[in-house]
């Protein structure tokens, strides 16, 4: 079954904090996902948003208090089970002539968030943002025409609860079940 | 107070005197030469010159450890600084704090492969709590307050600080050190526990027929010895110390079990085989101590007090897990125990100690290893401070030595770093100058590090140094004994005349391999004033027992089969 967690992060927005997360990942041989890292709302810090697949929970709840102990993340919610939004961006340049660009526009309505940015003679260039399920269907539809070219921002989530996070969260996977750990 | 104008390398000795350090071991090079200009000014500040970055790394490590305050080593960059990364790992693992220096090459410099140029703080990353790259003069004093803060705090551990050589020169503006640590919203220690998990616990403890207690680093580091000694008796709960953990619950007390774990006693061992309840009171779980996880202590629940959270459920899953500092934890645990009995568990726990005693064998008028370091043990009266290598004789000292002094059982046991042995116990004796420190050494890992005797011998250092001389390898070639067919590869260490080699380091050399000699060579040396080598030559066939082969469980546990071929009752315990 594949397991993806999505984990929320506040780092300090200091040179050599990336690679201080990255190496928590890289130390246990976990591939991260996706990534992303951004401003946040207050100016001395980044928020990221880090989606991992198939990480066992005991594994997870170290990897998440491990990014703890990291002195200069502040915060680590691991929010897969919470109520969020995740939205991703993806450029696509997919092959388009005179006799397929129509196609490809009609493929475009069906999605919402989808537009053509860019047009070449022999290309298009599509941006779409939207949850990843939609992003990929959307690659989907377009793998006939041949896609030239894909960038992908990787999820970047937040969660609805209407309170702002606080210095020192944090919250690892239940570890539901986890007593077969042992026995 | 007004502000001074101070060149960086000064801003660095302000701290150190600020923080109260008065000992530092390091090795100049040109990157951290302002510093080393600067600290001329400082005669406050003892700085020991070690003659490897390894030694300055380990030295504060072994200062640290004897006298719990945060040991401070020093090096220039590059070559410099990745020899102290095996230090740091040493640190880190074992949960010391430890605050390095590094130079580094000037700030236009960096990224250029400049002579002496290594990515510092990236190579340690993975061997310290935290680090840093300081790129303006000014801020030395805030790194260097935050560095102590984070090195001391929490789950100690190293922090680098690395310090181009051109910001060492720069002159910043000094408004006197920092009172505070201020802008650390990334580190909160939690110090004090979740009142829920307390309760759980003591619920646990409290319905528990068979309990044991394992007692690691972290009663040492929080000074909760008197609380474990407490909570022990009043549950009358026996206490089984990891390797780290010895002396924080005294070793002469009926409660006292020996080590467990693969080289623990048997019958440590088969007391945490019956328990139904282990509490794991300030220790990770080590792998050396559980062997197959499914089969480790079967029977019992868990409960683990640790201050890092990223500690708990990492090997064996908690029923009951407690955040926070093992004093504090144990502090608002004790009011909710239950004072009790238990005749019938400590019975069958005393029943279990005399049926699988620690030995020391025989070997017809040659001295064992197990033999010397009791012998040791009996004419220090236990009181000695004891620095290790790693290896048979680590193990074995780690299972007759016992003591009832905290912090005085000094060895490198998570990363298991051979060579600690000679300057460690360097640090050890200059963090403690008035008790006798001996090193107990293999004679692999004694010449790792030989180079700090010349340290040693221009401190005055007055380390005793048994050298248990195997001439090979010995726990390598345990393994190969036991599990590769006797297929003995790269394990002969011969080394040199040890007796000759302290001669030349200045200090008295005594050879023993007699055993009727063991007791006047180390009364000798108690009574030289300054170092002294003494080199036991030890069977090279001796085992370490007993022993559960590595990811394997007390089932297959191999006890001393010479024990078996004595008459009931001789062997001695």
């Amino acid at each position: 079954m594949t397991m993806r967690r999505v984990i929320s992060a506040l780092v300090h927005d200091r040179p050599g904090v990336l690679n201080r997360v990255a190496s928590m990942f890289r130390r246990r041989g976990f591939n991260i996902a996706s990534l992303t890292v951004g401003h946040s709302e207050r100016p001395e810090f980044s928020r990221m948003t880090i989606v991992v697949d198939n990480v066992p929970e005991t594994a997870l709840y170290q990897v998440t208090s491990q990014l703890f102990n990291v002195v200069d993340v502040v915060e680590v919610m691991d929010i897969t089970d919470d109520d969020y939004v995740a939205r991703e961006t993806a450029l696509i340049k997919v092959r388009a002539t005179r006799e397929t660009r129509g196609q490809i526009v009609e493929i475009l309505d069906l999605f919402r968030g989808a537009e053509v940015i860019s047009v070449s003679p022999y290309s298009v260039i599509i941006e779409i943002t939207g949850p990843t399920e939609q992003v990929e269907s959307l690659l989907a539809l377009l793998e006939p025409y041949t896609i030239l070219e894909l960038m992908r921002t990787g999820l970047v989530a937040l969660t609805k609860d209407d309170t702002a996070p606080q210095d020192g969260a944090w919250r690892g996977p239940t570890l539901v079940g986890a007593q077969s750990h042992r026995n | 107070m007004s502000d001074r104008m101070l060149a960086g390398g000064e801003l660095v000795c302000e701290a150190l005197q600020a923080e109260g350090v008065d000992l530092v071991f390091g090795v100049p090079g040109g990157a951290i030469l302002p510093f080393y200009d600067h600290i001329l000014k400082y005669p406050s500040i003892h700085h020991v010159l070690t003659r490897h970055e390894q030694g300055a790394a380990h030295a504060a490590d072994g200062y640290a450890r004897a006298t719990g305050r945060v040991g401070v080593c020093i090096a220039t960059s590059g070559p410099g600084a990745i020899n102290l990364a095996v230090g740091l790992g040493t640190s880190f693992m074992d949960s010391t704090p430890i605050v390095a220096i590094t130079g580094q090459v000037t700030r236009p410099a960096i990224g250029k492969d400049a002579f002496q140029e290594t990515d510092v703080t990236g190579v340690t990353i993975p061997v310290t709590k935290h680090n840093y790259l300081v790129m303006n003069a000014s801020d030395i004093p805030r790194v260097m307050k935050e560095a102590f803060h984070i090195a001391r705090s929490a789950r100690p551990g190293p922090v680098l600080v690395d310090i181009p050589r051109d910001v060492l020169q720069e002159i910043g503006e000094y408004s006197g050190y920092p009172q505070s640590v201020d802008d650390l919203p990334g580190f909160r220690p939690i110090t004090h526990p979740d009142p829920d998990q307390v309760q759980g616990a003591a619920d646990l403890i409290n319905a528990a027929e068979r309990p044991v207690i394992l007692a690691g680093r972290g009663v040492l580091l929080s000074g909760a010895e008197p609380e474990l000694k407490d909570l022990a008796e009043r549950a009358q709960i026996p206490v089984i110390p990891t390797l780290l953990g010895i002396g924080s619950f005294p070793g002469n007390h009926y409660l006292h079990l020996s080590l467990m774990g693969m080289h623990g006693s048997a019958f440590a061992n088969f007391v945490a085989n019956e328990a139904d309840l282990l509490i794991n009171i300030g220790s990770r779980f080590d792998d050396r101590i559980i062997g197959r996880v499914a089969d480790f202590a079967p029977h019992a629940k868990i409960v683990h007090f640790n201050i890092d959270r990223s500690s708990i459920h990492q090997n064996i899953f908690a029923h009951a897990p407690v955040v926070g500092d093992a004093k504090n934890s144990l502090q608002a645990l004790l009011p909710l125990i239950r004072q009790t009995t238990r005749p019938q568990w400590l019975s069958r726990v005393d029943d279990l100690r005399r049926e699988h005693p620690l030995i020391v064998r025989d070997f017809d008028g040659k001295p064992s290893t197990q033999y010397i370091i009791k012998r040791i043990h009996e004419l220090t009266d236990g009181k000695a401070f004891i620095v290790t290598g790693v290896g048979q004789h680590q193990m074995w000292a780690a299972q007759h030595y016992v003591t009832d002094r905290p912090n005085s059982f000094i060895t490198s046991g998570g990363l298991g770093t051979m060579g600690y042995e000679v300057p460690a116990a360097l640090g050890a004796q200059m963090g403690r100058p008035t008790e006798q420190v001996w090193s107990i050494c293999g004679d692999a890992g004694f010449q790792m590090t030989l180079q700090e005797l010349a340290t040693i011998r221009d401190e005055k250092a007055p380390v005793k140094f048994a050298i248990m001389n195997n001439r090979h390898h010995g726990m390598v070639r345990q393994w190969q004994t036991l599990f590769y067919n006797k297929r003995y590869s790269q394990i002969d260490t011969t080394g040199p005349d040890f007796v000759k080699l302290a001669e030349a380091y200045g200090m008295p050399g005594i050879r023993v391999d007699d055993i009727k000699d063991v007791d006047s060579a180390i009364k000798q040396a108690q009574d030289h004033d300054g170092p002294v080598i003494v080199e036991f030559m030890v069977e090279i066939d001796e085992l370490v027992y007993p022993m559960i082969p590595a990811g394997q469980s007390v089932n297959e546990m191999v006890e001393d089969p010479w024990m078996d071929q004595q008459p009931t009752g001789t062997a001695r315990r």
